[in-house]
């Protein structure tokens, strides 16, 4: 089992008691109805008349929309409306705001622009109805020819996609640049060695083994709509829905309940919750939709779809002096991204890494295709895996090309402890960072210098000998992370800023109960959460309960997504729960006859400095807060906060990744024999769900990195539409992840923590592709796109690479 | 079609449709919401139940298949409100985030733990290989069902002939 916690208090869980007052290895709260199959999630729910909805979809990657006859539909006995374009148009609601200030159309009324778009809406009695009367719609359409690949779609004469915005001629949706380019350019100029490369972080979907969906549930009478749904953001949704159907917001409530994972994919807003919220006025019942699994791969929010060009300009004896970045960015056929409005191309400009690099620049051009929108999901962190990515592939392309080690190399030019914070040429400031000692912790248990001695003995036996055995790699990433968005005034969704509240509220008998705006979808919140309160009320964990996901009961916030969750919720509590300590102490001092500036705080208790003898607990003074004791004037009765974090910056978390691969050079299969993290996340509240959190982020790395991808063929047919073709990591893939910790508090958080959810996510990629081009050196190779699919690898050893993202030729 | 399967040790008699999936017949039919559809295309495995003792996905399973059989759920895995070690397994050792691949992963461990008290890491991953957990990376998956070997219930498990 997993080891005790600092306190001796290992994971005891399955609805034990559990009197653990702070942080440590807490077994998890929301275990209890888990495990007993008693979790709540959308598609259990069912409300009495409910109605079930099912979405009619395009065939065609770009077609023009000539006629769309529900008829026969509606002349079925069990379905109750058949909603298209038309209708949402005759309401104002054919086309909804994207995340990005662009438009997205809710059902099609011009054209259709990628396969699997919405064209029509169901509401049946059943959802076998649902589905049998898509059937009976007739679609006419004209196909168009499609934009497919990226790199064409700003060719003269591409389709033009998005003919419904006037004046529109190319499918050009922005220019945006960071760094400093001519700066970087004259390092460049003068440099010593400049290596070039051409790289793709292909399309891949998070793929949360829930499927989006809602329940919406106009009530006539009284107004107000309740929508039960697959949200990462509540209070942002509610704005959202608030703004689109121009229904008041206070009528407006949003519930998300058990969220089967998210990693990013349920923070947009998607046309199915708009029909189906449509489908519940039109018919005054609830009505339920949810994905079915090809739905979501095909038309929810994918992530990356980045086509890089690096380069790296160093000395000749290994000091990164600049780095370049050009991309060229899918963002399918609307603008639908999820990231803070003043970077449209999220954080990716955070690319120079870990590294002391001089100067560096990038610049990032998006495009419309003819593909489904998004682009930033999949605890990306806001596009933080493509440029950790790109870092950590040009740091082994420069080092294969000088004939250094990697990890020397890296050592070489890590920030060191002393430049922090730091001011990235790119205008990011780093809170706090001993990168060193994390690469070197990583090596000493991966037994770096051993592995080297046994790789050098397989290849020179395997030239003497000719053996024919797996060839070893070794692959290192070392990633950093901006996480915990906002700062507000640097940082919004559609306009809202990413500052989160927190209530708090100690019942007389001392028991608490702690409201907060994020929302988990398997993060562990309802412990984590309450273990701040505890640890900073000295009372028991099992005292606190969180309320969480239901924008009735909860403070305003930006929700959970790009590892926010503890750097700025987290915060929050920490300073909430420190405003009821403080009424507490004045309640304290009221109760011992003494100056609250008299008393000291030991955990639970005020106590009169210096006598121990003389003090309250947490739980006297709750219950004297809400009594008849006198109370200083000005000072109100009960014991309750609530405060808004605005974080000052962000938080940087950190990491050093080692893989060993076996690569077969005959199948070209790659099975990762070992992985190891040391993850620096600041302090850990709880290092269980922290290392659990790592654990799938690392999956994540194996899967992008080895078997994911969304493809297309010519026509722009989805080629990963399920999981018999778009292929997530099993237990087979995965190899028992070794971990390893340092910890660099954060200067600015109120615990010192950082985030932690994507990094193993961000980081991870990039490390197993180092390891399977190190594994292919001998054959001359340097560089090879993910996914490293056996057909991929075995093209890239007989030196005939593919696409990776189009079908094969 | 009417149809009486027998579901966590309660006959359950319904009239259905013929192409009604088992995992719906479950969850809508008799409100046992514990087993999740994932993916309709047996790959995912959230909707692993067990069929006469053999764990199968009830997404690729008719309800009428089921009829005259028996069908252990994850609300089954309970017996005489004591918890099942693998439930206990999975708490104890955090193999467990979201929890939507949970009762899959759990009714497979119990199988297995039945035909091998004792597995071996590389027994757990490959009796689990049908399934996906999209949060854990598995590791801890493994570490409960090992947990689960080593706390065995004290009255041996109920095995239907």
């Amino acid at each position: 089992m997993s080891a005790s916690g600092p306190n001796g208090h290992g994971p005891n869980g399955h609805g034990g008691p559990n009197g653990h007052h702070g942080f440590g290895r807490v077994a998890r709260k929301e275990d209890a109805r888990f495990i007993r199959g008693q979790g709540n999630y959308v598609d259990d729910i069912k409300l009495p008349g409910m109605l079930y909805g099912a979405i009619l979809r395009s065939p065609h990657a770009h077609a023009r929309l000539l006629s769309v006859d529900t008829a026969a539909a509606e002349a079925h006995p069990q379905v109750r409306a058949v909603i298209t374009g038309e209708t949402l148009a005759g309401l104002n609601l054919a086309w909804m705001p994207t995340l990005s200030n662009d438009v997205q159309a809710v059902l099609a009324t011009d054209k259709v622009r990628y396969q699997g778009q919405e064209v029509a809406f169901v509401v049946a009695e059943t959802h076998y109805a649902a589905r049998d009367a898509l059937e009976l719609i007739d679609v006419d359409y004209e196909a168009l020819p499609p934009v497919v690949d990226a790199r064409t779609a700003l060719d003269d004469g591409a389709p033009l996609i998005r003919d419904d915005v006037e004046g529109r001629t190319d499918n050009r949706i922005f220019d945006w640049e960071a760094g400093d380019a001519e700066q970087t350019g004259r390092v460049f100029d003068d440099a010593e060695v400049v290596i070039a490369q051409d790289m793709l972080y292909p399309r891949v979907h998070p793929a949360p083994l829930e499927t989006c969906g809602i329940v919406a549930d106009m009530d006539k009478v009284t107004g107000k709509l309740t929508v039960h749904t697959t949200t990462q953001a509540p209070h942002a949704h509610r704005t959202v829905y608030a703004l689109v159907a121009g229904l008041p917001e206070h009528k407006i409530r949003v519930v998300s309940p058990d969220i089967g994972g998210g990693f990013g994919n349920k923070v947009g807003i998607y046309p199915g919750y708009v029909c189906a919220i449509v489908g519940s006025i039109v018919t005054g019942r609830p009505v339920k939709w949810m994905e079915d699994r090809s739905e979501n791969l095909m038309t929810t929010s994918f992530a990356r779809d980045y086509h890089m060009r690096g380069e790296i300009a160093a000395t000749r004896d290994g000091r990164i002096r600049g780095l370049r970045v050009e991309v060229l960015a899918d963002h399918g056929a609307f603008n639908g991204t999820a990231q803070p409005t003043k970077f449209p191309a999220g954080f990716f400009h955070v690319f120079t890494g870990s590294y002391d690099i001089e100067a560096a620049h990038c610049a990032v051009t998006g495009v419309y295709t003819n593909k489904a929108p998004g682009g930033v999901a999949y605890a990306c962190s806001f596009r933080i895996t493509e440029a950790a990515y790109l870092v950590e592939r040009m740091i082994d392309l420069l080092a294969a090309e000088l004939g250094t080690d990697p990890a020397e190399l890296r050592l070489r030019n890590l920030l060191r402890a002393e430049q922090f914070p730091y001011s990235s040429p790119t205008g990011w400031e780093y809170d706090s960072g001993d990168y060193p000692r994390t690469l070197r912790t990583a090596m000493d248990i991966a037994g770096y210098d051993e592995l080297r001695a046994e790789q050098a003995d397989r290849r020179a036996r395997a030239a003497d000998a000719r053996e024919d055995g797996p060839l070893m790699g070794i692959g290192i990433s070392f990633f950093t992370e901006a996480v915990g968005a906002g700062p507000r005034k640097h940082m919004d969704i559609l306009g809202l800023g990413m500052a989160d509240g927190a209530e708090l509220r100690v019942h007389p008998t001392g028991k608490a109960v702690l409201r907060i705006s994020v929302q988990t979808q398997g993060q562990g919140h309802e412990t984590t959460f309450a273990q701040i309160v505890a640890h900073e009320l000295g009372i028991p964990v099992d005292d606190v309960d969180v309320v969480h996901g239901d924008t009735d009961q909860t403070p305003f916030g930006l929700g959970t997504y790009g590892s926010r969750s503890t750097p700025v919720s987290g915060a929050a509590t920490a300073v909430v729960a420190r405003k009821v300590r403080e009424r507490a102490r004045i309640v304290a001092g009221a109760m011992l006859e003494a100056d609250p500036e008299d008393l000291e705080w030991t955990p639970g208790r005020w106590i009169v400095r210096g006598d121990p003898s003389s003090g309250a607990t947490m739980q006297e003074i709750a219950m004297a807060a809400h009594g008849s004791l006198e109370l200083p004037d000005g000072v109100e009765g009960h014991l309750d906060a609530t405060t808004v974090y605005n974080p000052p910056n962000l938080t940087y978390p950190f990491g050093a990744y080692i893989a060993v691969v076996d690569v077969d050079p005959g199948t070209g299969k790659v099975t990762v024999r070992r992985f190891i993290a040391v993850d620096d996340c600041g302090v850990r509240i709880n290092p269980m769900i922290v290392e659990g959190q790592v654990h799938g982020g690392l999956a994540d790395g194996v899967g992008m990195a080895l078997m994911q991808v969304m493809a297309f063929d010519e026509d722009g047919n989805h080629l990963g539409a399920s999981f018999m073709d778009y292929l997530l990591p099993t237990s087979m893939e995965c190899p028992s992840w070794e971990l390893g910790e340092t910890v660099t508090p954060s200067p600015h958080h109120p615990l010192g923590a950082k985030g932690v959810g994507e990094s193993a996510t961000v980081g991870s990629p990039a490390a197993i592709v180092n390891a399977v081009v190190d594994a292919l050196h001998p054959y001359g190779v340097r560089h090879a796109d993910m996914p490293l699919t056996p057909a991929n690898v075995w093209r890239v050893i007989q030196g005939r690479p593919f696409r990776t993202d189009l079908a094969i030729q | 079609m009417n149809i009486t399967v027998t579901v966590n040790g309660q006959p359950c008699t319904r009239d259905v449709e013929p192409r009604l999936l088992l995992v719906h017949f479950l969850r809508d039919e008799l409100d046992l919401t514990g087993t999740h559809w994932g993916c309709d295309t047996s790959n995912c495995g959230a909707c692993v139940v067990w069929l006469d003792d053999v764990p199968v996905k009830s997404c690729t399973v008719l309800a009428v298949m089921a009829s005259g059989r028996e069908v252990r759920t994850v609300e089954g895995l309970e017996r005489d409100g004591e918890l099942d070690p693998v439930q206990k397994g999975f708490s104890e050792c955090h193999g467990l985030q979201c929890g939507f691949c949970t009762p899959g992963m759990m009714m497979t461990s119990r199988w297995l733990l039945d035909r091998s008290p004792d597995p071996t890491e590389a027994e757990i991953r490959e009796a689990l290989s049908g399934q996906i957990c999209r949060c854990t990376g598995y590791e801890n998956i493994v570490r409960s069902v090992r947990w689960a070997a080593e706390h065995p219930a004290e009255k041996p498990e109920e095995v239907t002939p």
